[in-house]
């Protein structure tokens, strides 16, 4: 349990408002079969920024601003044929996994000059989510989907059913990404206290 | 550094509307000018401008315009700089005509010729009711051109305030009659 600790006590840092607006328990709790009417674009950009902002600067680093605009010029790109407007949150997630999904990839292929790296830091506003930290550090080099799902878990506090929803996967497979993503986590970052079972 | 993810988000979401805008994925932009009348909302579909309002209409027009989610609305500069451009320069009087697209499609019948004869009257001078109905094409349509008139989704670019009564009255102007006024003083008009 040692690193699900620290993930909360870094989390519990960086984002103690994780239950508060844009994302938490409250709205959680809304049934999820109702098919409501969706809200005009603005006002869904509006109650789901902070989430898929917040996703975004924990899986994506430096490359959060390209994503969450993607991110949002995907969304609107099909906004108009949305006809079920009753878990926008997961749907506005959901693209955005894909996005970081996608940037990694391009990323990975990309040639990387040092200076890239520098400029790229510093074109983008001053990095909420501390990229130095080893946390956040060893959380973006894990594969993307594991990356994405132990976020989902951890920084914005979804239920399995919610990040298999984000995913596009099973509950099954929601679980296991986590899992893994954890594990690969606890060895990057070593186990100090030893007190695992 | 709860509030980074808020305000980080909150200034990556400013950026939608104009790169949406850029990747045309905008059916309305709107954006707000201020002008010595108040504030006015400019909105602008893909045929042209759409919408005028006042300061006091812009949160229920903007409701109004984003009401049916299979259109596109965004606040954006980008998209909506030509016109408030215009609308800066007619307000400070290097400007006397507009020359940006008006979307007529959700006008009809005599609506929309009172509306197209009312753009058509020069800066400066105005006409009566019954004049703009008879060019309209029923001179005893005087009601019916005020109503006309008073339903102008487009203010200021379509100048119904040029439009007075027989006599000298100003006539009605959305309750505001002092906007009017002033306008017509702007353009000299009225003394």
């Amino acid at each position: 349990m040692a690193l699900h600790t620290l993930l909360l006590e870094v989390i519990e840092t960086v984002a103690p408002n994780r239950g508060g607006a844009g994302g938490g328990r409250a709205d959680r709790a809304r049934p999820v079969s109702a098919s409501l009417r969706p809200p005009p674009f603005e006002e869904f950009l509006e109650a789901t920024r902070t989430a898929v902002y917040r996703f975004l600067l924990a899986t994506a680093g430096p490359d959060a601003d390209d994503c969450f605009q993607e991110t949002f010029l995907s969304a609107l790109r099909a906004y108009p044929r949305l006809r079920d407007g009753s878990n926008l949150r997961a749907w506005a997630l959901a693209i955005a996994t894909r996005k970081v999904v996608d940037s990694a990839r391009a990323r990975a292929k990309r040639p990387r000059p040092v200076a890239d790296v520098g400029e790229r830091a510093s074109a983008t506003d001053p990095a909420p989510v501390d990229g130095k930290d080893p946390v956040w550090r060893a959380l973006r080099s894990l594969p993307p989907r594991q990356r994405a799902a132990v976020a989902h878990r951890f920084v914005l506090d979804l239920s399995y059913a919610e990040i298999a929803t984000a995913l596009g996967s099973s509950e099954e497979a929601a679980r296991a990404n986590v899992y893994q993503g954890l594990k690969k986590l606890r060895e990057r970052l070593g186990n100090d206290d030893g007190s695992e079972e | 550094m709860t509030s980074d993810a808020a305000a980080g988000s909150r200034r990556a979401a400013r950026r939608i509307g104009d790169a949406a805008d850029a990747a045309g994925l905008v059916d309305v932009a709107y954006g707000t000018v201020d002008t010595p009348i108040g504030a006015l909302l400019v909105a602008v579909s893909r045929r042209g401008v759409v919408r005028v309002a006042f300061e006091e209409e812009i949160d229920d027009t903007v409701i109004e315009l984003s009401d049916d989610t299979s259109v596109r609305v965004l606040r954006s500069a980008r998209g909506t700089d030509e016109v408030r451009r215009q609308v800066e320069e007619y307000f400070g009087g290097s400007r006397h005509e507009f020359d940006v697209g008006v979307d007529w499609s959700e006008l009809h019948g005599f609506t929309r010729k009172v509306l197209r004869e009312t753009a058509r009257i020069p800066f400066g001078s105005v006409l009566t009711y019954r004049e703009v109905a008879g060019r309209a094409g029923n001179s005893r349509a005087m009601r019916a051109a005020g109503n006309a008139l008073h339903a102008n989704p487009v203010p200021i670019v379509v100048p119904c305030h040029r439009v007075i009564r027989t006599g000298g009255g100003l006539g009605g102007y959305g309750g505001r009659l002092d906007r009017k006024e002033a306008l017509l003083r702007m353009e000299g008009a009225l003394l």
